[in-house]
């Protein structure tokens, strides 16, 4: 078995930084990621607040940019996906659900955080065929067609402004009264009555279609009101989840599932660092992610020296 | 490369082909595509004379994602004997379209 200085799990802004930064120190690195590298920055259309780009980018382009900084550096890419992350400081074991182990002094997560899903009986059914997790890829199969968008957060207001120019009606769905999303979106939202109708105080009950979504079950959860709303698709953005399911059940996370760490991005293990989407704070942007990697690949470098020491 | 495949050559090279098909139903601007690709390329070599790994830009061919009702992309349908056997949609892990290809066109 291949011992690495350092496994960093997953491809995103935060785990390409790692790696970049761990390499360049001459560190052993082997960097996991199933897909191509990118993370969340392949499903947006494109940053307009990411320094250097002043006339923004697009998401795809800046992952092909990030995966070519990789390119000539000696970083190992491993196939498949991490099941299981065991060991202590020194010695830890990455197991992958192809079955290979691979063992690294320390481990750095950046394995961000994926969407959440409404939970509902038969939406795994329906993905695919009216239930969406991506307005981007999946908008123009909805021309002039009726859409719901759920979520109340930045999220489901950026998207609805970006399907509101493609279908031919849009109804937004939050749960509160009150969006927690930016005001300009909302009011952005606002101004369009005849194409954006808004639902506030309700919840979808349940998602109706054999094999195509047909309408969604409502209800109004201030005066118990139900009613049935006929639509083609349903975009949902209800919230991130991190995705930590190999992880120690040990290692500390907060009351949402995400990782606490220091200032440092150490975690409650030593010799495992968690950065990006996947920790516990409150701006999850695609910068704040390549900072984060950049400050775990440090504070790696400064544990593997004292290892060695 | 997986080679693409037209509205134009669909029925020829996936309905008669006689190799099973997984074909990927891509565009070039959506990411999670983009992010899949490159496994449909190492899939379409790994399985050659096995499967047939084909892709189709939605874009340029409208019929035939409309015919089977793709209303998301990435969207992945293996075909057997002109048959859809198995439909995924989103990106999903080279691992898990491996254990579909060895499970559902090789059985």
């Amino acid at each position: 078995m291949k011992l690495h200085d350092a496994v960093v799990i997953g491809g995103g802004p935060a785990g390409i930084t790692a790696a970049l930064y761990l390499a360049r120190s001459g560190c052993s690195v082997a960097l996991f990621e199933q897909l191509t590298p990118g993370g969340q920055v392949l499903q947006t259309e494109s940053l307009e607040n990411y320094p250097g780009y002043p006339q923004g980018i697009k998401g795809y382009e800046l992952a092909d940019l990030f995966t070519a900084h990789l390119e000539g550096l000696n970083i190992d890419r491993p196939a498949g996906a991490v099941e299981s992350v065991s060991g202590t400081a020194g010695r830890f074991i990455v197991r992958t659900d192809g079955g290979e182990e691979n063992a690294a002094r320390a481990v750095l997560v950046c394995s961000g955080a994926r969407h959440r899903q409404l939970g509902l009986d038969n939406e795994d059914k329906l993905v695919g065929r009216g239930v969406s997790y991506c307005a981007l890829c999946d908008g123009n199969f909805f021309r002039d067609q009726i859409v719901a968008v759920v979520g109340g957060g930045n999220a489901a207001l950026e998207e609805s402004l970006y399907l509101a120019n493609i279908v031919g009606k849009l109804h937004l769905i939050h749960r509160r009264d009150g969006f927690r999303g930016l005001k300009v979106y909302q009011d952005r939202l606002e101004s369009m009555p005849d194409k954006v109708q808004i639902h506030r105080s309700t919840v979808i009950t349940s998602l109706e279609g054999e094999g195509q979504l047909t309408g969604l079950n409502l209800r109004n959860v201030q005066s118990g009101a139900e009613e049935y709303l006929p639509v083609d698709g349903l975009f949902v953005y209800v919230g991130f989840a991190p995705v930590t399911s190999f992880l120690p059940a040990e290692l500390q996370r907060d009351d949402q599932g995400f990782i606490v760490t220091d200032t440092e991005m150490r975690t409650s293990i030593a010799g495992i660092f968690a950065a990006g989407d996947i920790r516990s704070k409150l701006c999850r942007q695609a910068i704040t992610a390549a900072g984060d990697g950049a400050t775990a690949a440090q504070a790696a470098f400064v544990f593997l020296e004292q290892l060695h020491a | 490369m997986a080679e693409q495949v037209t509205d134009a050559t669909f029925e020829s090279l996936v309905l008669k082909s006689d190799l099973p098909v997984l074909l990927d139903f891509w565009a070039p601007w959506c990411g999670p595509c983009r992010a899949v690709g490159p496994i449909i390329d190492e899939l379409a070599k790994e399985y050659e004379g096995k499967v047939r790994v084909l892709k189709m830009n939605v874009d340029e061919n409208p019929a035939t994602p409309t015919k089977f009702g793709i209303r998301a992309i990435p969207t992945l349908v293996l075909f057997k004997n002109g048959e859809t056997l198995e439909q995924i949609t989103g990106a999903v892990t080279k691992v898990a379209m491996k254990e579909l290809l060895d499970s559902k066109a090789l059985a």
